[in-house]
């Protein structure tokens, strides 16, 4: 009768990590060798979970990743050297193709840079800061939606891409009729935004804000306990608390991971600090936290605009100084020192001092941040732009060795980036 | 705490290594003399005063003075909440500077990143590699001798940068002059002065004259 032994079967790599671990060199070479030939696997840059063009080099033992190396930089448009070349104002439409998922929230933070590098970020009137607020909002409720749906088909529901995309629609609607442009807002203007609500859009976005709540619920229910999503997200790319630190990781990705950071509330911008929200944080910083923040941002996000709506205040949408802000265009043509305030800003630009600023703004993304050293004049020295894409995936080296190859699309959902931004 | 008493924690610690602390629209500022010490300076932030957030490095060119490069190290603490900037000069001939990514492993990217742009190399970075353009690429396009009409790079199998479809383009626009037709948008030659363009023009117009019709048309005269 055959002797009967215990069977310790794990995986080839886990074998080898362990005897990396324990130094003993003798045998990890030996170890190396029972592993056998590496694969190396080329995912990207045109891969459907790579949401862009994402290029990811993998080294692969058997179905695990051993080590995974990102490769950015196929959507490089050299915005930051555009930025140096032209006027503050001219920069507007740029930003709109940064994040091109939630341009209004781009335009908004941009534009709240050099609003803080001349110093009149605070004296914005009320009735623009609310109307930028609720650009911001629908625009990380747009976000979360595409992030959400393209997270949810990665991972095989496709149900709820086809749910959520109906909801975008709306939302596309809505920032049609209010600047004129589905994808390219180009909204704020340095001092104020390029034109007040059109009438009836308050009574649209109530009507918006709305039924998009059915739809999250709708959302919810056919992600939150599907026992195959549960199964491919929960435990799967863990960030533990002091890495996402470590790695500069923001936005919803910083908090699934459990750290309570949220630059709205942080250090509150515009009127955010007169608005009632909650963060969500989750605990263990696997996908499925990552998943229910962002669900959870997005209810939140809905509270705040209800609130934007009720308060919304009547008045001016730009700041009275028109060496900032273009004049009225019946004042341009009728008067002499408007037509003068007009050309001087159209050709020369806004007149910033010198200095230099940081302005990070809470978006979808995560922590868009713009640097700007200015020496004076229409056009900064050098703009350089902070984006929570870039900084986000730069934790795929840690984060992707250990999963399974299925677990990228998973891990890539959930990290919910946008190469546009991230290549800049 | 805030920022500045933070900065002065700092300049006590280092001494004349650092100046005083520069406050403009509520950020500080703290300028370091000795870039080679940058190291030793983060690491003393990130432990000591809890600036366990490196939000972003950023390269400046101060193109014509000396010191040519500035590198601004924008640090937070989740702890306190507190903003700090630091910066800290390198020179053209050397270009190099100790790494911070044994400090924070965010910096790696940033890092690579200004490499890649400005050309500032980090001494003891773990990967350092070209990260937004392709390996091989010669220039470094954020400097500010770098023409916005980009320079022709011919890299065989590789790259390679013809002119844009549009007809002579690319269409850029003129740095910062006070002058608006000058400045606007419209075809320009990448650096007419290269010996490489002028040969790749040249190339251009004769390609140009041999698919010339005998009898042009009138809408092309």
């Amino acid at each position: 009768m055959a002797t009967v032994q215990d069977i310790h079967f794990r995986e080839p790599a886990g074998r080898v990590a362990e005897a990396l671990t324990e130094r003993r060199d003798d045998i990890a070479e030996e170890m190396q060798d029972l592993a056998g030939e590496k694969m190396v696997l080329n995912m990207g840059p045109s891969h459907p979970s790579t949401h862009g063009v994402l290029r990811i080099v993998l080294e692969m033992d058997g179905e695990i990743i051993t080590k995974a190396v990102p490769d950015v930089g196929y959507l490089h448009r050299g915005d930051e050297k555009i930025a140096e070349n032209m006027t503050y104002t001219q920069f507007i439409p740029y930003t709109d193709r940064l994040d091109y998922l939630a341009p209004l929230a781009n335009n908004v933070a941009y534009t709240l840079a050099v609003e803080k590098l001349m110093g009149i970020d605070k004296a914005l009137p009320p009735r623009c800061q609310f109307i930028r607020v609720i650009c911001c909002e629908l625009a990380r409720i747009s976000a979360h939606l595409l992030g959400l749906g393209a997270f949810a088909m990665d991972v095989g529901a496709l149900t709820v891409f086809m749910h959520t995309f109906t909801e975008r629609e709306k939302i596309y609607n809505l920032i049609e009729s209010l600047t004129g442009a589905r994808f390219t807002t180009t909204y704020t203007r340095i001092g104020g935004l390029s034109r007040d609500l059109p009438p009836g859009w308050v009574d649209q976005c109530r009507k918006f804000i709305k039924d998009v709540i059915v739809n999250f619920d709708e959302s919810e229910k056919l992600l939150t306990r599907n026992r195959i999503f549960v199964d491919r997200t929960r435990d799967v790319g863990i960030l533990p608390k002091d890495v996402a630190i470590d790695y500069g990781v923001t936005g919803p990705n910083l908090r699934g991971s459990g750290v309570d950071y949220d630059l709205r509330k942080a250090h509150p911008y515009l009127v955010y600090d007169q608005l009632q929200f909650d963060i969500p944080v989750g605990t263990v910083g696997d996908c499925y936290d990552r998943y229910l923040v962002r669900m959870e941002e997005m209810r939140q996000s809905v509270r705040i605009l209800h609130q934007c709506l009720d308060k919304l205040p009547d008045g001016p949408i730009n700041i009275p100084d028109n060496k900032t802000v273009l004049p009225e265009k019946k004042k341009v043509l009728t008067k002499m020192e408007e037509l003068i305030h007009h050309f001087i800003v159209v050709t020369q630009g806004v007149n910033a001092p010198p200095g230099e600023v940081y302005f990070g703004a809470e978006n979808p993304k995560g922590e868009l941040g713009f640097y700007i050293n200015s020496r004076g004049g229409g056009t900064p020295h050098r703009l350089k732009i902070r984006a929570p894409s870039f900084v986000n995936l730069s934790m795929l080296p840690y984060l992707l060795p250990g999963a399974m190859m299925s677990d990228v699309v998973a891990i890539l959902g959930s990290i919910d980036f946008v190469m546009g931004e991230s290549d800049r | 705490m805030n920022a500045l008493e933070l900065a002065n924690k700092l300049i006590a610690r280092f001494g004349d290594l650092l100046s005083a602390p520069v406050e403009f629209r509520g950020e500080v500022t703290l300028t370091m003399q000795d870039h080679e010490r940058i190291q030793e300076v983060c690491a003393y932030a990130k432990k000591e005063l809890g600036f366990d957030y490196l939000v972003d490095i950023s390269s400046v060119d101060n193109y014509g003075d000396d010191p040519r490069f500035t590198i601004v190290y924008e640090l937070y603490g989740y702890g306190h909440r507190c903003h700090l900037r630091l910066k800290t000069s390198v020179g053209e001939e050397k270009s190099e500077l100790p790494t911070v990514t044994t400090v924070w492993r965010t910096a790696d990217w940033h890092e690579r990143e200004i490499y890649d742009m400005m050309g500032v190399r980090f001494r003891g970075h773990p990967d350092l590699r070209r990260i937004l353009m392709w390996e091989g690429y010669p220039y470094f396009p954020l400097r500010k001798d770098f023409p916005l009409a980009g320079k022709p790079s011919e890299l065989p199998e590789v790259a390679f940068t013809r002119p844009a479809p549009l007809d002579g383009g690319p269409f850029v626009t003129l740095p910062g002059g006070k002058d608006a037709m000058a400045r606007e948008p419209r075809v320009r030659q990448p650096d007419t002065q290269s010996v490489e363009t002028i040969s790749r023009l040249e190339r251009r117009a004769d390609i140009r004259k041999a698919h010339e019709p005998d009898n042009p048309s009138p809408h092309t005269k």
